[in-house]
């Protein structure tokens, strides 16, 4: 029963605890995302949700427990290949500002010269259409975009290699409220249309309502809900819900 | 004084070659120390950046040998190298490797680390982060490095010929000994315009990349 689940699991924590000193960030931490979710995280600051999204690429590792991508426990995994398979978007950085547009969106295929000079040019159209932005925007440099558009480069970066896992740590932080609903939208679309996996951490219950299929609310470095949005709507269960949920 | 700088161009048309071949030894002198105390400079401040905690020995001993004044580092290597180019060109070296290494090693060090987690973060393996991005991020600080180093080397090379290099000091040294203030003077001038249009040059370079990426 367990072994036909695990290809149907695309992320999976197993009791996963991370100390940083004496500060527990993570407390027998276990979850299992289902391939083609858009699960959204949500928690007030230092609840551990960054650190939870940055275990799953290996940026850090956990004390305890394990993590399971496709079915592989990433302690065993080349971390550099598992890394270029899953797409990466953070707010503000994370765009070189050295390199074009045109660069930064080939970045992850140039690591591994997947892609050729044709290639190279059509993929990046390709991925500006996608994103929602003009192909004369190639040649930019990121000083010169907008911060909307930033974002949009972002996504447009993290998709290139055609990962089937995206991680976005609060990738709308830094854009006006009409800009990001423009991009949420677009993410949906882009979720759907893809069939991406996403987990996308946010501390804006608004946004982690319209794009969760499943929101996942953390506190002190445990899970305090996950549910649908609906359900967590119909029912906050908690007072800490129902304050977020009042907030906004 | 129109009587000197005519008498200064008059010394520039009467002995013009060896001007210009003592023009060319400087040039090829502190070209050598820059090219060392560059690449030296270079690898020691990448060393350091990946090895943080040795840091602040390492510099500090760099300090140290440039508090040495100029001319003293010239003698004190008498012993060891002899008299001549090549002693000119260590002692040069080891005088310039300071601003190189603190450079390097600043400009390294500096860039946003929300950036390197980036690259990390997206597959790059370490030399890939190193290469690609840090290096041509901390490019304008080794730059800045390198021209100060490179200004400083060549005014340095104006003292080699006190211990019998070559370069344009012979024409200062020449000038002080036979007292002739205006030889002196033609050497200094050219020692100066050589260090301007180094600084010039790397100066554009430092422009054109910072304009390019829009830094």
């Amino acid at each position: 029963m367990n072994k036909e689940q695990i290809p149907d699991v695309i992320v999976r924590f197993e009791g996963v605890s991370l100390s940083y000193g004496e500060n527990q960030v993570l407390k027998e931490f276990s979850l299992e995302v289902p391939r083609g979710q858009c699960l959204t995280i949500i928690g007030s600051s230092g609840c551990g949700k960054t650190t939870m999204l940055k275990m799953i690429n290996g940026l850090l590792t956990p004390d305890t427990g394990r993590i399971l991508v496709d079915g592989q426990d990433i302690s065993q995994a080349d971390l550099t290949r598992l890394r270029r398979g899953i797409g990466y978007a953070i707010q503000n950085v994370g765009l070189f500002p050295h390199m074009t547009v045109k660069q930064n969106i080939a970045y992850v295929p140039s690591l591994s010269k997947q892609w050729d000079r044709e290639t190279e040019c059509s993929r990046v159209a390709e991925l500006l259409k996608t994103v929602g932005l003009e192909e004369e925007m190639a040649g930019r440099y990121p000083s010169e975009l907008s911060g909307g558009q930033k974002q949009r480069v972002g996504i447009a970066r993290a998709l290139a290699a055609k990962p089937s896992l995206m991680l976005m740590d609060e990738p709308f932080g830094a854009v006006d409220s009409i800009t990001r609903r423009g991009l949420q939208k677009e993410l949906k679309r882009l979720h759907k249309e893809l069939g991406l996996t996403i987990l996308f951490v946010t501390h804006d219950i608004r946004e982690a309502m319209v794009l969760g299929d499943r929101i996942l609310i953390m506190e002190a470095g445990r899970i305090l809900r996950l549910d649908t949005p609906e359900a967590v709507k119909a029912d906050p269960g908690s007072e800490f819900v129902a304050r977020l949920l009042e907030e906004n | 004084m129109i009587d000197f700088m005519k008498e200064v161009i008059g010394l520039y048309a009467e002995r013009g070659p060896w001007f210009l071949e003592l023009l060319a030894a400087h040039i090829r002198l502190s070209l050598m120390a820059i090219a060392i105390a560059g690449i030296l400079g270079l690898l020691i401040g990448l060393l350091l950046s990946e090895h943080r905690r040795a840091a602040p020995v390492v510099i500090g001993i760099c300090n140290v040998f440039y508090t040495i004044p100029s001319i003293s580092m010239l003698g004190i290597l008498i012993p060891l190298l002899g008299i001549g180019d090549q002693n000119a060109v260590t002692a040069i070296s080891i005088y310039a490797l300071m601003p190189m290494v603190r450079n390097t090693y600043t400009g390294l060090t500096t860039v946003d680390k929300d950036i390197l987690e980036a690259s990390k973060a997206m597959g790059s393996t370490r030399l890939q982060t190193l290469t690609r991005v840090t290096l041509p991020l901390a490019f304008p600080v080794i730059l800045t490095g390198l021209r100060s180093m490179t200004v400083m080397a060549i005014s340095m090379c104006g003292l080699a010929s006190y211990i019998g290099a070559s370069g344009l000091g012979k024409a200062i040294y020449r000038g002080i000994s036979i007292y002739n203030p205006a030889m002196t003077f033609a050497g200094s001038i050219l020692i100066a315009l050589l260090a301007l249009t180094a600084d010039m040059l790397l100066g554009i370079v430092e422009k054109s990349y910072k304009n390019k990426r829009r830094m």
